[in-house]
């Protein structure tokens, strides 16, 4: 069979080598939560989470081989965005994070556990992207967690946005 | 195989582009004790992927376009040296090149296309452009486009497939169009296709020039030029039926890039290079791969993203087989995206594998398919895509 090397080298053409993105909506991969990495996958494969490449790319591969791919993910050295984020959105994003997101997205968004992505130093822009399809209902959101976000308002998304983004 | 001494533990790479750079650099980072020269004729490369857009007006220039390759030496290693190729002894194990022999114990060949212009009776590339390659090429169209007056006519003849990128020609009649739409009012684009039907995302292109260019595209199936008339601005249809063109882009039937054929690696079809599935190794030579378009890749088209799939499927099972370990079982990707307005982008995906009892390259089934839609959302990831893909060839 093919190794995770292979199967994970072909996905660097987007989401850069070693899953590095070099945005500025391209998601970076490196570091990525594992347990996240393959619920994502899953969900793309389900057709739960929508989306435009991945939903299709996904049904290229195995689940044996998706784990082996957010294995080799996970190993790599995260890599953080570099695009300017607004420092007065960034302080209004930590507050907006200290209220609704902290209890999951842990330590600024660079921990995760369970099923919680890290978003901290993800592209501004494709937080945004996926921010946007929470807000208009295309992404689903967990019912545990859309009680906490349920009344954010779309400026109070975009703040948590320039916040979880200037996460280094 | 007989490997010189000198070649030994060497690895040389023909061509700085879509498969090179990338088989370069997976091999220097599977293994830093196998030395790597990339050899290339040009201090830079511009990248074909998004030139449309440039030629559409969407990008001012072509810097965003262009690498270098200095970031990729330094970074890994890598002896690049800038030289044109001039042949391959495959006996003895040598490049021979502009600036001398490089011996090698594997060799990669990833040299792009050359066109058979032989099958196109007259055709000046400097009257008549391809863009295909992108370069002066591709500034020539987009001059001749900006020059042509109001009310013209563009011709754009399309080469039965295989060819380079498949739906790069329908994205290049959108891109024109939208350029006649804005700045050439009353002006119009006659598609010569020698296919059939639309080679690639056919659905997608339709209900776009619906959508924006009604009209304007004047798309003409089944007819192959053969005969181009430079003085009179005209080409000639199998022969007899005369289209004029003020701005005529002639796209001419392709084959494996020059060195391959001077090197022996083309098959009996005298066009593409057959090459073994799991490693791309040629099925004429022992210790030389071929990637990218030159390549015979089964069912994976012939684009910038399979070659870069391509150059680490081959990287890898080179380090593998250089140090003897157990080779690889082959997977990889193709995307190729295609704009069809300024803002509304489509997709078509792949997975690739080999098929274990025919051991023909294969589309992974369900893995294929294109979008459902024009998507303001892939313009924004295609972006992103050709920011990194530039980025992984020259870093
Ligand atoms: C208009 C257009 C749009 C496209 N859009 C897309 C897209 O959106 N997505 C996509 O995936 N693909 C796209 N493609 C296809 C893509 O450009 C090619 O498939 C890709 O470049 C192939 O890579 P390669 O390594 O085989 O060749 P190339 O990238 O062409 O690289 C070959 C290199 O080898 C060098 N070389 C050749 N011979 C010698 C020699 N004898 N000595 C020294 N150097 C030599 C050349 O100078 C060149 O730099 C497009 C193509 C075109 C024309
Ligand atoms: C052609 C581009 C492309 C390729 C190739 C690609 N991806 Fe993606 N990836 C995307 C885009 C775009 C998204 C955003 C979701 C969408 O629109 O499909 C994404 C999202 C993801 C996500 C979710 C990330 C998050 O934080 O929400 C994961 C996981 C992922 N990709 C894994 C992979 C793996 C594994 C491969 C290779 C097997 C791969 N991708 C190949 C473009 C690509
Ligand atoms: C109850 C737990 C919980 C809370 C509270 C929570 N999240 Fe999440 N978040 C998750 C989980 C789980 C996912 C992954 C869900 C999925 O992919 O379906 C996620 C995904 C995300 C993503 C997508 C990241 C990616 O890479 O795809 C963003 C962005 C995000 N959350 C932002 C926020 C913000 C901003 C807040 C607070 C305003 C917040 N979250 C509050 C659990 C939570």
């Amino acid at each position: 069979p093919p190794t995770a090397e292979i199967l994970s080298y072909a996905c660097a053409g987007c989401h850069g080598t070693n899953g590095a993105s070099a945005g500025p909506s391209m998601p970076s991969l490196a570091g990525q939560s594992k347990v996240f990495f393959i619920d994502a996958m899953k969900k793309f494969k389900s057709g739960e989470r929508s989306g435009t490449v991945m939903t299709r790319l996904v049904k290229g591969y195995s689940d044996e081989q998706i784990v082996a791919m957010a294995d080799f993910f996970a190993k790599q050295k995260p890599a953080a965005q570099t695009t300017a984020v607004d420092p007065a959105l960034v302080a209004q994003g930590k507050v907006v994070y200290d209220n609704a997101c902290k209890r999951c997205h842990l330590e600024n968004g660079k921990e995760f556990e369970e099923d919680t992505p890290v978003v901290a130093g993800q592209w501004l822009k494709y937080l945004q992207i996926q921010m946007g399809e929470f807000r208009d209902g295309k992404r689903k959101i967990s019912e545990k967690k859309a009680e906490k976000v349920k009344s954010l308002t779309a400026a109070e998304w975009e703040a948590a946005a320039h916040f979880y983004a200037s996460q280094k | 195989a007989t490997t010189n001494k000198a070649g030994a533990r060497k690895v040389v790479v023909i061509g700085g582009g879509y498969g090179g750079t990338i088989a370069a650099k997976y091999l220097r980072m599977q293994d830093p004790t196998i030395e790597v020269t990339l050899i290339e004729r040009n201090d830079h490369f511009i990248s074909c992927p998004f030139s449309n857009l440039y030629i559409g007006g969407l990008l001012p220039d072509l810097s965003s376009l262009t690498i270098k390759y200095d970031q990729l030496a330094a970074n890994h290693g890598i002896k690049v040296v800038q030289a044109e190729v001039t042949g391959i002894d495959a006996k003895a194990h040598i490049v021979k090149t502009s600036a001398g022999d490089f011996p090698y114990e594997k060799c990669v060949v990833s040299p792009g296309i050359e066109f058979r212009t032989n099958e196109i009776k007259g055709y000046d590339d400097q009257i008549m452009p391809h863009a295909w390659k992108a370069g002066p090429q591709t500034v020539l169209l987009r001059k001749q486009l900006e020059a042509m007056k109001p009310g013209g006519t563009v011709v754009l003849s399309i080469p039965l497939a295989p060819f380079r990128c498949p739906p790069g020609p329908y994205e290049r009649t959108s891109m024109i169009a939208m350029y006649l739409k804005q700045h050439k009012p009353g002006s119009k684009i006659i598609v010569l296709d020698a296919n059939p039907d639309i080679v690639s995302k056919k659905g997608l292109f339709l209900k776009g020039w619906k959508k924006h260019y009604q009209g304007i595209i004047d798309y003409r199936p089944a007819k192959k030029v053969t005969e181009v008339d430079n003085k009179n601005m005209t080409v000639l249809i199998e022969g007899i039926e005369e289209v004029k063109g003020d701005v005529i882009n002639i796209i001419p039937p392709q084959k494996a890039g020059h060195i391959a054929h001077v090197a022996g690696l083309v098959g009996p079809d005298g066009k593409w290079c057959p090459v073994r599935s799991f490693d791309f190794e040629s099925r004429n030579h022992p210790d030389i791969h071929v990637i990218g378009d030159s390549s015979i890749a089964g069912a994976m088209p012939k684009s910038g993203y399979s070659a870069n799939s391509e150059a680490k499927v081959c990287a890898t099972n080179i380090v593998a087989m250089m140090n003897g370990r157990k080779m690889t079982e082959m997977s990889a990707i193709n995307t190729c995206y295609s704009y069809l307005s300024a803002t509304e982008a489509v997709s078509v995906t792949g997975v690739y594998r080999v098929n274990a009892s025919s051991q023909a390259i294969e589309a992974v089934p369900g893995s294929v398919g294109v979008s459902a839609d024009l998507s303001e959302t892939e313009a924004m990831y295609a972006e992103s895509w050709i920011k990194n893909i530039l980025v992984e060839m020259s870093t």
